[in-house]
């Protein structure tokens, strides 16, 4: 079943609203809310901290580490169950693998950097929502990064290639095809890559290209709400 | 970090770190309504000064408990986030979460805050149960009140989803709200020295030796009560701290528009 | 040819091209990546002749050695404290380095610092992986015995301090209040006057806030006498 036009009325290189607020969790060292669509994110960073067990300790530089979770009430069906789960775990991981190239902690060695993400609602598209606004949140917290990370999904949906699924298209009954990207947008380079689904290598890289120039979208959403934190201090 | 002798020191001369009276809660207070209409049937942002709580109520169809088959169920949980304090950490449910937990759902089951009869599909088989998930987004003192505050609020904004061939269809919402009967909301005091306050900040609570949960109807029946803190509390006491509580839930009640 | 693509006290964000072309220097918060020089951290870009740095408006403390900070005693060892200091590993106060009282042997420590105690204290050195040593003996170190302690992010003491001390003397003679400001972002006050106590706190807040706004020792001196007005009322 071909999908010729979007749910919502977007065209395909077009992603969902994006809105995003600096300093949204005063407890922590920085922190940033990311909403894309009906998707909302936190996250906060805390620390650097003593990180167990010791031979985690790299001598050279801090450890980060991320938590992601879908508040129980978040999801589309039945509530989620709380506590960590496979999916959860996963997430966690390719989380840190998108945000680990862009940081340079070597200033805290034998440390760690605690980020956690968690979903108040979601419309599809929770990871890269979650990568977003960790990355505004460890630039708030003031960390040498030699670049932000923007993340957004793109996919094949009904052999359309587009980007910035929503849950009906990721769902949709003629084939869909989820591909989650995270990219720092001064080099264009990729720092995660996922696919959940089947597609011709055309089609792929077609969406992968939506997906940088949607990248590019989110992250003048994350400067602006930095720069918005920031001008205060000089008013 | 203010110590608690610090925070003693000035409450015996009535003062507050940050200058406010004892009884009175830190601005602003917020309620905001339906921050996860898309996934939860109901949900709720609560704002008390620096203390930020999200709520949310998801309705699920399930079999009813054996001794009371004609009646629906409910389950409040509070989960405090690694994300909204350096106090708390990743892993199992802490104490003072469960301990949190089960004196709001005291305050909601006790009082049949919701007519559970009415929430009986089929006798014996089917009911709604009913699940609150409370989360802090910023803990910044007081989330016994916050938590409290949020969970009636989503409690308040829930709807029904459809049944569609016994089954509850998410993408579909009735426009029935769950049946509530009474609205029970918490006011916690604390004692410092010889002084009750209200609404601490976390130094405050790290100084307070005792606090008192007490939870009141909208009729003015009291529905919950906890006694927290290592020291004791005296009768006069007590009653002073009801008293507080009942004229603080009422000025918290204004803002459940 | 080399291009400035910015203004001196943008807001940058990490990633932002500051300038193209060899002719100017990366400093602080900042790299050179090629011809480039990216930013690396949010702050306020600093443009100085060739040199071109960030002036950071957030983060964690770094310890430093000759640093006076104010800490928690954590722990205490037969011959040592442990005294956190805003960083993940504590510092650590030898005996020696504590007191010049003569400590018999076996002695309980606990009457020199305990658990909880809050210290001015000086950074003697730090290791490459942040091994802190501690010292009390200097000019004004000492245990402080009452009072609080508010923590700002550490990168807006040098503006609550000021010039020569300029802006913390101002605040101390308006209130009367004693205050300490620790390199690591934590400032100790203490008055026996609540109402000034609040007063002070507010102005180190306000100065935290709006740290880089022009004319701020104004602005501070226009708060703290506009409030101290209305308390003698």
């Amino acid at each position: 079943m071909k999908y010729t036009k979007r749910n919502d009325g977007r065209k395909f290189d077009e992603s969902r609203k994006v809105e995003a607020k600096v300093g949204v969790v005063p407890n922590a060292l920085g922190s940033a809310m990311l909403k894309i669509g009906k998707t909302v994110a936190v996250a906060a960073v805390y620390g650097p901290k003593e990180l167990f067990p010791k031979p985690l300790q790299n001598p050279l530089r801090g450890r980060l580490r991320c938590t992601y979770n879908m508040m129980a009430f978040s999801g589309a069906g039945d509530r989620v169950r709380p506590g960590p789960s496979r999916r959860s775990k996963e997430i966690a991981l390719v989380t840190e693998n998108a945000l680990d190239p862009v940081l340079d902690l070597s200033a805290f060695p034998k440390t760690v950097i605690d980020v956690h993400i968690e979903l108040i609602q979601t419309d599809a598209g929770t990871r890269c929502a979650g990568i977003s606004a960790a990355s505004m949140a460890l630039a708030d917290a003031g960390f040498r990064m030699k670049d932000m990370v923007a993340a957004v999904a793109c996919g094949v949906v009904g052999g359309q290639p587009l980007v910035d699924l929503d849950k009906f298209e990721e769902d949709y009954e003629g084939g869909s095809v989820d591909i989650p990207v995270a990219m720092m947008p001064r080099t264009g380079e990729i720092t995660l890559l996922q696919l959940d689904g089947e597609v011709d290598k055309k089609d792929l890289m077609k969406a992968v290209e939506m997906a940088k120039v949607g990248c590019m979208q989110i992250f003048e959403v994350q400067k602006a709400a930095l720069k918005a934190k920031y001008e205060e201090a000089k008013k | 970090m203010i110590s608690a002798s610090y925070i003693n020191q000035i409450t015996a001369k009535g003062f507050r770190a940050d200058g406010r009276k004892f009884d009175e809660y830190r601005q602003p207070v917020s309620v905001e309504y339906g921050i996860s209409a898309k996934s939860a049937e109901g949900s709720a942002r609560v704002k008390i000064g620096g203390t930020e709580v999200v709520a949310g109520v998801k309705l699920d169809l399930g079999t009813p408990y054996s001794d009371r088959p004609a009646e629906g169920t409910i389950m409040v949980n509070v989960e405090l986030l690694p994300l909204s304090s350096t106090k708390y950490e990743s892993g199992p449910p802490d104490v003072s979460a469960i301990e949190m937990s089960r004196v709001i759902d005291r305050g909601i089951r006790e009082c049949d805050a919701v007519d559970f009869k009415k929430l009986c599909v089929t006798p014996g088989e089917k009911v709604w149960m009913v699940f609150v998930d409370i989360y802090p987004i910023n803990a910044d003192g007081n989330l016994f009140d916050a938590c409290s505050l949020a969970a009636l609020a989503a409690l308040k904004d829930a709807k029904f989803p459809k049944i569609v061939d016994g089954i509850v269809d998410y993408k579909e919402r009735t426009k029935d709200s769950l049946p509530i009967q009474k609205m029970p909301l918490e006011c916690t005091v604390w004692k410092v020295g010889s002084e009750f306050l209200i609404d601490p900040t976390v130094d405050e609570e790290n100084a307070a030796e005792s606090r008192l949960t007490v939870a009141f109807t909208d009729k003015g029946a009291v529905c919950a009560l906890q006694k927290g803190g290592k020291l004791s509390l005296t009768s006069e006491d007590i009653g002073k701290m009801v008293d507080l509580a009942d004229k603080k839930t009422k000025e918290l009640r204004g803002y459940l528009k | 040819m080399s291009n400035l693509l910015i203004e001196d006290k943008q807001v940058v964000v990490p990633g932002d091209i500051l300038a193209e072309g060899m002719d100017y220097l990366p400093s602080y918060g900042t790299q050179r990546v090629g011809e480039q020089i990216i930013a690396m951290q949010v702050g306020l870009a600093n443009v100085n002749g060739r040199v071109i740095k960030i002036i950071s408006l957030n983060g964690r403390y770094i310890p430093k050695k000759d640093d006076t900070v104010i800490g928690y005693v954590s722990d205490s060892t037969y011959s040592s404290w442990f005294v956190d200091v805003g960083y993940a590993y504590d510092g650590s106060l030898s005996l020696k380095d504590a007191t010049s009282d003569f400590i018999e042997r076996g002695a309980s420590l606990s009457k020199f610092f305990k658990s909880g105690d809050i210290v001015l204290i000086k950074i003697t050195n730090v290791t490459r992986e942040k091994a802190i040593d501690l010292s009390m003996k200097g000019p004004g170190l000492r245990k402080l015995t009452t009072g609080k302690v508010i923590e700002i992010s550490p990168s807006k003491v040098p503006r609550v301090v000021g010039k020569q001390g300029s802006m913390i003397s101002m605040i101390k003679e308006k209130t009367g209040c004693s205050i300490f400001a620790g390199q690591n972002g934590r400032i100790w006050i203490k008055s026996e006057d609540p109402v000034m106590d609040k007063l002070a706190t507010d102005a180190i807040l306000l100065i935290e806030q709006k740290s880089h706004v022009s004319g701020l020792t104004d602005l501070i001196k226009e708060f703290l006498e506009q409030n101290v007005k209305e308390k003698k009322k």
